[in-house]
């Protein structure tokens, strides 16, 4: 910047601070206070006495917590869901991708590009809506299985199909945002390293294998360390819209439970402090994997 | 172009073949509740119809029209978009321009970068945001489904992040003109600023019309329900847990009404489609590419 601006600027920096001032007040209400507020998680809360005037029981309820019977399996059954979507939805949009790329019929290609990445607008309450439906004992899919001589099976009332189904229904989900992304990386690649490959006599296959995925391997890089804040997120909004008493079992998350002891057994501190734990560790992950972005691919938050 | 080889012929076939069947399975389930929602109520009972409507009728669509309940949830969710895209919108604004700025110009952006990066990746959880919510008294207001997400931190970094590659000589030019900050922010930088301003209006409306939890936690009365959430309570009333026979006939009966406010519900963001296709593409390359 010119001296002349620069010496102008300084003295409106004011302004500045005046403009982001809205933003950061609501910011400090609304996810400032609430941080403050986790202290319920060392108390015994009553609703009647307030937050302050409740008594402190130091770390009991992340004792009782870690006796309970459940917090195993829910523990597991987060990981188990969080990860096994993550090793699904990682190589499909690449295939899809790269499928896409070979496509020369520039309206087939965007019609498919459109139509599938439709469902990742649609909320999990509607879907859930369609997808109960369709998978239900009498349903379209069971009645189409039936022409093969199935007996009809009750994808989201056993626990041996709903982890399944929801790894299933969350890749048809996103599975068209994941494309759009790499799609957008491979037209990026420089056609002149295709062009120098022809002429070296590299088929398309050798050009994918030797030319593009190298090209995009950054991104996918960058995409999955920035996953990596997720492994303890597996999906609440999807769940529980999905599931019911009779799969707890296998489909029952941190998130599912929190908001059952919390808003339905309204044990507020025990909420808390489960919430506490999972927001702890993922502070850590998310910050890890900045670290590990900044450091390999250059990658800034800001 | 050289002469393309039969095999690649044959991979170029069934390779379309393939992304047609995927386009398909994306598409189908929404094609399936509409010919169900104008289908009649015995056929779709009997889950005779697919794709195409059996007994072609406006029947359910007519008894949504007549419902009231639905309105008022429609209503209050056209009542959050308006409110929350405009609240949205303008923090963003407001926000990206300031931490556009580079070090140089604006010392303290750093402490609101800290600032705004702890808000993104630490929150207090469930509990203790339902009760400042609850002591501010906001329960059964639309505003708190409008207040706490009011500054969408990743929309400011797109915002930001767009910004920052408009040239930077019309601002210096326009400083030395006497220009304020102010001025260079509504006069150059938000005209200049309108493909990523439509992109992040797109995201903020996507939100708000998709949001359903908060309806739940925080409006204790039905009649403040959001559309998404009156369609959860809708959905999750058909238990698939406790199906017996009488549940199930008493509802399946109703199945072409719930398709109709399903496919209803689907509508406004399947009316944007065209231009979320648009600029969403623009906006997520922009905001996972970007080094």
């Amino acid at each position: 910047m010119s001296s002349a601006a620069y010496t102008k600027s300084r003295k409106m920096g004011w302004q500045l601070h005046l403009m982001l001032l809205p933003g950061v007040l609501l910011i400090f209400i609304f996810s400032y206070i609430p941080i403050a507020g986790i202290v319920i998680a060392f108390k015994d809360f009553y609703p009647g006495l307030g937050i302050w005037r409740s008594p402190w029981v130091g770390l009991d309820n992340f004792r009782y917590m870690f006796m309970l019977p459940d917090t195993g399996q829910i523990l597991w059954n987060t990981l188990r869901i969080a990860i096994l979507k993550m090793i699904c939805n990682f190589p499909v949009p690449i295939i899809v991708a790269l499928m896409l790329n070979e496509v020369r019929a520039a309206g087939f290609k965007r019609a498919v590009q459109t139509i599938v990445y439709l469902p990742y607008f649609i909320s999990w309450v509607i879907l859930a809506g369609i997808i109960i439906d369709l998978f239900a004992r009498d349903g379209i899919i069971n009645q189409f299985l039936g022409l093969f001589g199935c007996e009809p099976i009750f994808f989201l009332g056993d626990n041996r199909y709903f982890t399944g189904m929801l790894v299933l229904t969350d890749v048809w989900k996103n599975f068209g945002y994941g494309t759009v992304v790499y799609l957008a990386a491979i037209t990026g690649v420089d056609s002149a390293l295709y062009e120098s490959a022809i002429i070296d006599g590299a088929n398309r296959w050798k050009q994918t294998l030797h030319i593009t995925l190298p090209s995009i391997a950054p991104i996918i890089m960058l995409l999955m360390i920035l996953n990596m804040g997720n492994v303890l997120n597996a999906g609440f909004d999807q769940i529980f819209n999905l599931y019911s008493p009779l799969v707890y079992e296998s489909a029952d998350i941190i998130d599912t439970f929190v908001y059952r002891i919390s808003m339905v057994e309204a044990n507020y501190s025990l909420g808390t402090a489960v919430g506490l734990l999972k927001s702890v560790v993922t502070f850590i992950l998310i910050t890890t994997s900045y670290a590990l972005a900044n450091k390999y691919s250059d990658y800034t938050v800001f | 172009m050289k002469k393309v080889s039969i095999s690649y012929r044959i991979f170029s076939a069934i390779n379309a073949l393939l992304l047609a069947g995927l386009a398909l399975i994306c598409v189908f389930p929404i094609l399936h509740i509409l010919a169900i929602s104008l289908s009649g109520q015995a056929a779709a009972a009997a889950n005779e119809v697919v794709l195409w409507p059996v007994d072609f009728t406006f029947a359910s669509y007519a008894s949504v029209v007549k419902r009231s309940a639905y309105w008022t949830a429609f209503g209050v969710s056209i009542k959050r978009v308006v409110l929350g895209v405009t609240v949205n919108t303008v923090l963003t604004a407001l926000m990206a321009y300031p931490l556009s700025k580079y070090p140089g110009e604006f010392k303290a952006r750093r402490y609101y970068v800290w600032f705004l990066m702890f808000a993104m990746i630490f929150n207090g959880g469930l509990v203790p945001t339902y009760m400042l919510i609850k002591d501010l008294h906001l329960l059964n207001s639309i505003w708190a489904l409008v207040l706490p997400g009011a500054v969408p931190i990743y929309n400011v970094i797109l915002t930001m992040n767009f910004i920052r590659q408009l040239p930077r000589e019309i601002e210096e030019a326009a400083f030395i003109d006497g220009a304020s900050y102010f001025q260079c922010f509504l006069k150059m930088i938000l005209p200049l600023s309108k493909p990523v301003l439509a992109t992040i209006i797109l995201f903020s409306f996507l939100g708000h019309w998709n949001a359903w939890f908060d309806g739940m936690i925080y409006m204790e009365n039905s009649a403040n329900y959001p559309l998404q959430t009156y369609m959860y309570n809708i959905i999750a009333n058909r238990d698939i847990t406790n199906s017996t026979e009488a549940i199930e006939n008493a509802l399946t009966n109703i199945k072409t009404l719930k398709s109709a406010q399903l496919f209803l519900t689907m509508l406004p963001i399947l009316a944007i489609y065209p231009f979320l296709q648009k600029y969403f593409t623009k906006g997520i390359t922009v905001g996972a590419v970007k080094g």
